[in-house]
């Protein structure tokens, strides 16, 4: 294992302490428990927006807490969920009177952590909804399995919502609204190389040098089938393709057109996936209203790409251009 | 009621073993965890127990149902992942059902019941979903059942662990239906399941604590 750190037991509270001093004019970052929360919290009479997950994910959540998305973000041990000790203090600090929205991806442990927080807070007398995100369809047999994984879309959710808590929506109007954004978009990526978690010293899989995974998680999970290594515009394919064909988008369709990168994988490649993905897209007749290229949504090192649609109308356009002030996403601010 | 009563001393023996055998199966459940999951299992289960003995030996509670609830807790907030709610929730529930007085044999039996009872409606598993349940509910029938028929309380607990490690087997073949694994489909069956197998290590732990 050759990474830039001191002891794998450290890896998240020291990049967290880094993280603050980085940005300690939009954020402070509370050491135990551990959560990322504005600067300025809590904003009196506005709902709260909390998100988290495990390390690893980074820009995804901490880098998304400021003005105009994330009120606070509760980072977990590298791909391990927060607890909900964790969760109950971070809600509790961005409480300012009108309810807090947990945005939850769906991942067994975060779902069991998230449920546990919401019945301790709501014991608090803080009130609390959750909506789950689980936009990833690589996940074909939803039924046996424990659901399609919340991924690309909540980055997206994160924004639209944060911008309309910004605004003043109350708490069912925002959780209403990031239902809808989860109901309209759809996510597939793939992995050229593997990751490695600290703490476990080597590779969490095994992909040989002419392989690749399609359908992959952003914790390393397999997805649809390992298979040969192909140009970009083949991978492009088979990643916009179940997207289009699940939700599905149609022709005279408007997107927001997002190309992630798993972590390892420069922007130059990204790019000349955009590019691909902007002529697949033209060719079906689906308008790029807006897109989204970089690196969002990692899993450590890991090389590849991850593409997410999602379908668009005014509001949501609006709430997309509306300014946001945060580490990873500003603009307008 | 075929042996005296049980002792929170006893109880934290146990706990000690477990968290020692959780410490010196780290690698193992982490590679068993690498092949179906993420890799983390045993690290997250060490880190959790260390947490535990910390703070129960910096302050033992006084009776079983406020040590069970100090061990919930410190899982809760120090595992991560499924396996920390879900570990809470089996030593929290077994609290609740140990009630104030001395803990019995039965009692011990009806309490292991609860709190797996309290993993099932939490992970919404069931048997042969290829997750702890398949160890600890062949686990708690077995206890059950043996005393029962009369048994001792450690050949009832040795009953339990020999359950619990046939059921952790068990999930070999299995196609994981919860989890993080339940992702790999047909590819999860032919691995063990992690936390089977961790909770497997916890009822030969009892059986280890409360040998004749």
């Amino acid at each position: 294992m050759k990474k830039l750190i001191n002891d794998p037991a450290d890896v998240v509270a020291e990049s967290l302490r880094g993280f603050a001093a980085a940005h300690a004019d939009l954020v402070r970052v509370n050491a135990d428990p551990a959560y990322v929360v504005r600067a300025d919290a809590p904003v009196s009479g506005k709902v709260g927006i909390l998100s988290g997950g495990g390390s690893g994910h980074e820009p995804m959540h901490g880098g998304f807490v400021g003005r105009g998305m994330l009120d606070v973000a509760c980072p977990g041990e590298v791909f391990t969920s927060p607890t909900p000790d964790q969760m109950l203090e971070a809600t509790k600090a961005v409480d300012g009177g009108a309810g807090v929205l947990h945005i939850v991806k769906n991942y067994t442990g975060d779902i069991l952590n998230f449920e546990m927080a919401a019945d301790l807070a709501r014991e608090e007398g803080i009130e609390v909804e959750a909506v789950i995100t689980n936009d990833d369809v690589a996940v074909q047999d939803s039924l046996y399995t424990a659901g399609r994984r919340g991924v690309g879309v909540t980055v997206l959710a994160e924004k639209i919502v944060g911008a309309a808590a910004e605004e003043g929506k109350d708490l069912a109007a925002v959780a209403e609204l990031c239902r809808r954004v989860n109901a309209e978009g759809r996510t597939m990526g793939m992995a050229l190389t593997s990751c490695t978690v600290p703490a476990a010293g080597k590779p969490t899989f095994e992909l040989g040098e002419s392989e690749m995974e399609i359908g992959i998680g952003i914790h390393g999970e397999p997805g649809r089938e390992r298979v040969p290594l192909a140009s970009a515009k083949e991978i492009v394919e088979r990643l916009a393709g179940p997207v289009i064909d699940d939700l599905p988008f149609a022709s005279g369709d408007r997107v927001l057109a997002f190309v992630n990168g798993m972590g390892g994988t420069p922007q130059i490649e990204l790019y000349l996936v955009y590019n691909e993905l902007k002529q697949l897209l033209d060719g079906r007749g689906i308008t790029i209203e807006r897109n989204l290229v970089g690196s969002y949504i990692t899993s450590l090192e890991m090389a590849g790409c991850s593409i997410t649609l999602l379908r668009l109308d005014d509001e949501l356009i609006r709430l997309w251009d509306a300014p946001v002030l945060t580490a990873g996403l500003r603009w307008g601010a | 009621m075929s042996d005296g009563a049980i002792t929170v001393e006893e109880v934290v023996a146990w706990l000690r073993d477990f968290a020692a055998v959780m410490a010196q199966e780290k690698d193992a459940l982490t590679a068993l965890d690498a092949a179906i999951g993420d890799g983390d299992h045993g690290i997250n289960m060490d880190r959790g127990m260390r947490a535990v003995m910390e703070r129960v030996d910096a302050a033992t509670p006084a009776d079983v149902p406020a040590l069970m609830k100090t061990v919930g807790m410190a899982l809760i907030s120090k595992v991560g992942g499924a396996a920390g709610p879900l570990y809470g929730t089996l030593f929290l529930q077994f609290g609740s059902a140990a009630g104030p007085d001395g803990l019995t044999p039965d009692g011990w039996a009806a309490c292991l019941a609860a709190g797996v009872a309290g993993v099932r409606a939490r992970g919404k598993a069931e048997l042969e979903d290829k997750t702890m349940v398949d160890a600890l509910q062949p686990a708690a029938d077995a206890v059950g059942a043996a005393l029962g028929e009369g048994a001792s309380f450690a050949d009832a607990l040795a009953r339990g662990a020999d359950a619990a490690e046939e059921g952790a087997r068990a999930t070999i073949p299995l196609v994981a239906r919860k989890g993080r694994a339940s992702y790999l489909g047909e590819r999860s069956a032919g691995h063990q399941d992690p936390g089977a197998t961790s909770s497997a290590h916890l009822v030969r732990c009892a059986a280890r604590t409360w040998a004749a």
